[in-house]
């Protein structure tokens, strides 16, 4: 056994800091850091330089431009970029939808749409959850029936995550009503400048617009947009939960926000001393800071035994309740740390009352508690490992 | 980076299993608790032969030269057995004072006795009053013309009942809690002044109260040089903490299985209640605890010959990980048990005690978690 990374390992890792150090503009680190949302062409920015690197597909085979990098290079990428500020990879283009065009793509549908997701041309967005399908995706209702060359689709998706910046949507959709619950459905990529379709914004409780409904009414769909097999949808739904489960420690960004807490904790003077002094606040870091160490060494194995190829089975369930409750846990802190300033309510571009770190602190606690119930909620995790390696 | 075993980590858990499969299992390990002793000789002899005694200690002795991952692998088997014998107290806290402070001499004819299994020892450090703190030592040893009197107790000394020798923490100078002034002796547990008051602990292990009154010792008895011994014990408690979470990590595994197993079986309203998602999902999180405390013990295992400040961090949070977990581990198996959970006849009940027990070790959450306060870095922010 050896806990240390290798020569290799680490001269990769010196590449990736220099890369982040030169390239990634300050302005935008700074608003990653306190919490501000950036704009579409932020992130589009940022998108497009490292595609310029190379290093927009982190998980992709290199013969569609991917880095094809393993398991460990893709964990110090991530820790990297967290602790520099970058922004989060978006997910929708390069690890959602693309693994699956991929995988069960045509190659028309590979050459139309792998190179703008590549280079971050075209903004994507996820219709999975509905209003009555959240966790339990199966439970989809939207409609595609086919008529001639074009499916019409009617329906209704939510949380669509930035789908007021998006251009294609990929979509869960029932083809067949009269299947069993899973082996009707099927997976359509869809424009969404196409007619009959509205976008409305949902504001969450920390004020933001986050997420968005997005409605279909009679919505013609060429079938070429059909990916995979029709009424075979469910098994593109599966492949992509795998994918969208890779990197779902969050170690990368939790030593950063651990970090960040730790220099407001020792800047921010209470009863006329550092708040890090105070010992009942100390422990609950140094708690954290244990908490951290284990999530980073059960990563660390996950990763290390999925570095022979393949994704990470159930076992990335563990890290998605542990990672998140570890997350929860640091925003709580920070909005303690804040004091009475974890009050004030600012929209954005209103000037800071009280510290810089304060302004966002209490919203970044309200949108965290989406984290355990995202991306399949802590239950569902929960009902996963029971099944798959408890055999229950 | 590599969580692999080598082929000779492998061979050792391979023996180790292979022991406390076939010689080792919960009756067997019943009868020894409630033998005189507290545990088997025949056992101790066995670990000898098989050279486990020998783990920590370098191959001139006789040892096999190992370091804190040998460590994990041995006791991690001894934890799925719920292992009776001395071997955290003789090998692991004795052993590592007078592998560190020993004379050549000294080392050969101790830790041979050890490796060979002829002598057991237990190292008396901690006293009434200190609570987790080994620098509260208020025994003392002031020399004299034939070498140095020793006067003073010990509190809960591991298998300090059975012990053929006693590796004493004595202060030779200083204060209550100073770091300096700290020195090692071995003391022959029938020494004259010596008393000793055994007891059965909680987890079916064996300690006792121990009292020096006007103990002659020779010089020859002291190890290393006076007032010099706190490395040595703080070196001690450092690989007993690696020792106690492989421990642990061994018991919470068959903690988990045997409760998974159980809910299985047991029919409640007509199903397995293992079916009742209620029970699911506290299952869950006892495994997610049992990833959580092997992460920290290898981490742990892998960190003893860092510098200090790093070192003493990660066995800080390892410890404090291995006393939440498996405190948690121990609740939820009682409890997914029901009634049978709290039987002394059902073996889970057992393990529950050894991992409860185990945060009275070296060490509770909250010791270590002050530690680790107390070693809080503010670290470089990148951006």
């Amino acid at each position: 056994m050896d806990l240390e990374y290798t020569a290799e390992e680490l001269a990769f890792r010196d590449e990736v800091r220099a890369f982040l150090r030169e390239q990634l503009p300050a302005t935008i680190a700074a608003k990653i850091k306190h919490n501000r949302r950036l704009t579409k062409d932020e992130h589009v920015l940022w998108q497009k330089r490292l595609h310029q690197r190379g290093w927009a597909a982190v998980h992709w085979p290199t013969e569609h431009g991917g880095t094809g990098w393993g398991p460990i290079e893709r964990h110090i990428f991530d820790e990297e970029c967290a602790a520099h500020h970058a922004p989060p990879m978006l997910p929708f283009g390069v690890s959602m939808v693309a693994p699956v065009i991929i995988k069960f793509g045509t190659e028309q549908q590979k050459q139309q749409y792998l190179p703008d997701i590549l280079a971050s041309n075209v903004w994507w967005c996820q219709g999975y959850s509905e209003p009555g399908a959240g966790s339990d995706l199966a439970g989809v209702k939207t409609r595609a029936v086919r008529d001639g060359d074009h499916y019409v689709v009617n329906g209704q998706k939510t949380w669509t995550t930035l789908g007021q910046h998006a251009d294609m949507i990929f979509c869960l959709v029932r083809t067949d009503p009269n299947a069993k619950k899973q082996e009707g459905i099927s997976f359509l990529l869809i424009d969404m400048n196409t007619p009959g379709i509205t976008v409305r914004p949902l504001i969450t409780l920390d004020g933001e617009h986050e997420v968005n409904e997005v409605f279909f009414d009679d919505v013609r769909v060429p079938v070429a947009n059909l990916v995979g097999e029709e009424n075979k949808g469910w098994t593109c739904a599966k492949y992509l939960l795998t994918y969208e489960r890779t990197g779902i420690a969050g170690v990368g960004q939790t030593k950063s926000l651990l970090s960040h807490l730790k220099t407001v904790a020792s800047e921010q003077i209470v009863n006329g001393r550092p708040l890090i002094e105070e010992p009942l606040f100390r422990a609950r870091l140094a708690d954290a800071e244990a908490e951290l160490m284990a999530l980073e060494m059960t990563n660390l194995r996950t990763v290390s035994a999925a570095a022979d190829g393949g994704v990470p089975g159930a076992e990335s369930s563990f890290l998605k309740i542990m990672g998140t409750v570890l997350r929860q846990e640091i925003t709580d802190l920070f909005r303690r740390a804040a004091g009475p300033y974890a009050m004030p309510f600012l929209s954005e571009g209103d000037d800071a009352v009280g510290p810089e770190f304060a302004g966002a602190v209490a919203n970044r606690y309200f949108n965290y508690r989406k984290l355990s119930i995202y991306g399949g909620s802590n239950e569902i995790q929960r009902n996963i490992i029971a099944k798959a390696i408890l055999g229950l | 980076m590599d969580f692999k075993l080598n082929d000779e980590q492998r061979m050792l858990e391979e023996t180790v299993g292979r022991l406390v499969r076939d010689a080792y299992g919960f009756e067997t390990r019943e009868k020894n608790r409630n033998s005189a002793l507290g545990f088997s000789t025949e056992m101790w002899q066995q670990l000898a032969e098989l050279g486990l005694l020998g783990v920590p200690f370098s191959e001139e002795l006789g040892g096999f030269n190992g370091g804190g991952q040998e460590l994990m692998v041995v006791v991690e088997g001894f934890g799925r057995a719920l292992l009776l014998e001395p071997y955290l107290a003789t090998v692991v806290l004795s052993g590592t004072v007078i592998d560190r402070l020993g004379s050549d001499e000294q080392k050969a004819q101790l830790l041979g006795s050890i490796i060979g299994g002829e002598q057991r020892f237990a190292l008396a450090a901690y006293e009434g009053q200190a609570f987790y703190d080994h620098t509260q030592v208020t025994t003392r040893a002031v020399a004299n013309a034939d070498g140095y009197l020793l006067n003073g107790s010990k509190a809960v000394v591991l298998h300090g009942d059975s012990a053929d020798q006693l590796v004493v923490i004595a202060r030779t100078s200083g204060d209550d809690g100073d770091a300096a002034g700290l020195t090692a002796f071995v003391v022959a547990a029938d020494a004259a002044g010596v008393s000793r008051r055994g007891y059965p602990t909680v987890d079916g292990l064996r300690a006792a109260e121990i009292s020096f009154d006007n103990v002659q010792l020779a010089a020859a008895a002291r190890l290393g040089d006076e007032g010099a011994a706190l490395p040595a014990l703080e070196a001690a408690i450092e690989r007993g903490i690696v020792a106690l979470c492989a421990e642990a990590c061994g018991a919470m595994e068959v903690a988990c299985d045997q409760t998974l197993e159980y809910i299985k079986e047991r029919q409640q309203f007509g199903v397995a209640i293992g079916r009742f998602q209620a029970l699911q999902h506290r299952m869950v999180d006892m495994r997610m605890a049992l990833e959580k405390a092997r992460s920290m013990t290898i981490l742990a295992a892998c960190s003893l010959e860092l510098p200090a400040a790093e070192r003493q961090r990660r066995l800080a949070a390892a410890k404090l990980i291995i006393g939440k977990t498996g405190r948690l581990v121990s609740e939820e198996a009682i409890q997914l048990h029901g009634g049978m959970g709290m039987m002394d006849e059902t073996a889970v009940s057992h393990y529950a005690k050894r991992l409860v027990m185990i945060d009275h070790q070296l060490g509770d959450q909250q010791y270590h978690l002050q530690r680790l306060s107390a070693l809080l870095a503010v670290d470089d922010d990148v951006a």
